[in-house]
């Protein structure tokens, strides 16, 4: 068999496989929580639920109206995103003359009381939800059998983090955001209405999350606590990355999936530990991280 | 005479604690350049900054264009016509230098000055349309944060320090396009530490001292009043 530094190759790849799955995850998720705190400076911790909420929110539409995969897809994410509006206007709002410490202890808050909630109405086991029938069955790829439907979650979440980088660089709306990121006071004295920028900016974030959330349900099962743990690595990714970086955050998002994926081959004990021991150290050599600015 | 397209009226503003202006008169007519003269901290940053309302808490009465602005947000301030060009100029540096100019929208219907005008008063900013705003020179990026609020139609300009930092050559190509605009009919308000920048151009002169208007002069007064600018200008 061949071997790679001794590791089987087929091994090798497999985890490098699903390593791009979660990275896929990884970078959806970090680049909403990326643009929220380059414009807002809020650190959202409230984005693990958000992602939860949008695959109970595509269950729910299954169950309760019938509405199938591909209406979650758009739906939950409008669905969600307009509770982050909301969310916005009514708390958030309140904080950004504060300390940013409150808005991360506003949505820590926020968090527990959605799990809280959701776990109440519909307990803590998971939820099966069923692979959309287009997307069932498997790739044979040699070394190891990929779902198809894995396959799609990478290039949905690919596509869309693209999709996403080119509106934020390549656009007029996406200048406007660069500049409120940077100065928003100047900004807004240029005529640009940023207060309800950042509502949107944030519903936007939100939905992306929500989004990850739907394309995770068939894989992960939907439950209360799916979004906990995530939401700490994803929080390691954006620090890697570079706060408020967005390309930064895509690409750390998918190269930590990679670097995961490999701990698994190589010493599987560390592998949920590798994201935040890399945290340390690029904290250590270069604090704004990767791609961040100084 | 016609109603003041400014007018301010003991126009109080803090930072937080600190209170910055206190009762600050003063009004601009259509067509005029008003300088605002005085030392570092005397509070002629600051009365731009409050027109804006980019200060904190505000009182008094602000009047743009006839309407009473002292409660309105900066960003409809600025759709009243108000172009403002801040003292450290503002240019966005995750922006480029298109981006920047094309950044702010239209305030007026009619529209402003179009960009191929802009190019033929600025021609360096043509060639340097894809940079990286800040990777621009001091001179080019003043022009550049005065090009970005001619495009949008404004017709009150609020020109902080412009002549700041920059070689002569550049201050006089800034002093050409002063007189161009006012012969075009914008009305401007410039704060200014270079006096003799500013004293060829203004039509009037408002001293600042301590967060007040504490002197108002003509152009054909200025000669007379050497003594008194001196004490209040010098350091």
């Amino acid at each position: 068999m061949t071997t790679i530094f001794g590791y089987p190759l087929p091994v090798v790849l497999g985890q490098l496989v699903l390593g791009f799955v979660n990275g896929s995850f990884y970078a959806l998720l970090s680049l909403g929580l990326a643009v929220i705190f380059g414009l807002l400076r809020v650190v959202n911790f409230a984005h693990g639920a958000f992602y939860m909420l949008g695959g109970f929110v595509a269950h729910l539409l299954l169950i309760w109206f019938g509405v199938n995969y591909w209406g979650a897809l758009i739906l939950a994410p409008l669905i969600v995103g307009a509770l982050g509006v909301g969310v916005e206007r009514a708390l958030l709002r309140h904080l950004y003359t504060l300390d940013p410490l409150y808005g991360l202890l506003l949505t820590f808050g926020l968090a527990m009381m959605f799990e809280g909630f959701m776990q109440q109405q519909f307990g803590s086991s998971g939820i099966t939800y069923p692979v959309p029938a287009a997307l069932t069955g498997f790739y044979k790829l040699g070394f190891m059998v990929l779902p198809i439907y894995r396959a799609w979650v990478i290039v949905a979440s690919l596509t869309v983090c693209f999709l996403v980088w080119i509106l934020i660089e390549k656009t007029k709306l996406g200048a406007t955001l660069r500049a409120a990121t940077e100065n928003a006071s100047l900004t807004q004295a240029f005529g640009i209405n940023v207060p309800v920028m950042v509502t949107l900016t944030y519903g936007a974030g939100v939905a992306l999350a929500a989004l990850a959330g739907v394309l995770a349900a068939p894989i992960t099962q939907v439950s209360p606590h799916m979004g906990t743990s995530l939401v700490v690595v994803v929080f390691a990714v954006v620090v890697i990355g570079g706060m408020g970086s967005i390309f930064g955050s895509i690409i750390s998002g998918l190269m930590l999936g990679f670097v995961e994926g490999l701990t698994k081959v190589v010493y599987p004990e560390a592998s949920t530990t590798v994201i935040f021991v890399i945290m340390a150290i690029v904290l250590l050599i270069r604090p704004t991280g990767l791609f961040g600015r100084d | 005479m016609n109603a003041p397209l400014l007018e301010l009226k003991n126009l109080n503003a803090w930072y937080g604690e600190s209170h910055v202006l206190h009762g600050v008169n003063l009004e601009v007519h259509k067509g005029e350049v008003v300088t605002l003269l005085g030392r570092n901290g005397a509070g002629r940053t600051s009365t731009l900054r409050a027109i804006m309302g980019l200060t904190g808490k505000r009182s008094g009465s602000v009047s743009l264009f006839g309407q009473e602005a002292i409660s309105m947000a900066p960003h409809h301030i600025a759709r009243l016509g108000v172009g403002f060009c801040p003292e450290e100029r503002g240019i966005f540096a995750t922006l480029t230098t298109g981006e920047n100019l094309m950044l702010p929208p239209r305030v007026a219907k009619n529209g402003g000055m179009s960009v191929a005008h802009i190019f033929d008063m600025f021609p360096n900013l043509k060639e340097r349309l894809n940079s990286p705003g800040t990777k621009l020179s001091g001179g080019e990026q003043q022009m550049l944060a005065v090009a970005r609020i001619l495009r949008t139609g404004a017709q009150l300009l609020l020109l902080d320090e412009i002549s700041e930092g920059l070689a002569p050559v550049i201050v006089q190509t800034l002093g050409r396009v002063i007189r161009d605009l006012k012969s075009r009919g914008f009305t401007i308000v410039l704060v200014e530490q270079n006096f003799r920048f500013s004293a060829g151009l203004a039509d009037r002169f408002y001293v600042m001292d301590g967060g007040k208007v504490v002197h108002h002069l003509r152009q054909d007064e200025l000669a007379a009043n050497a003594t008194m600018l001196q004490e209040f200008l010098g350091v």
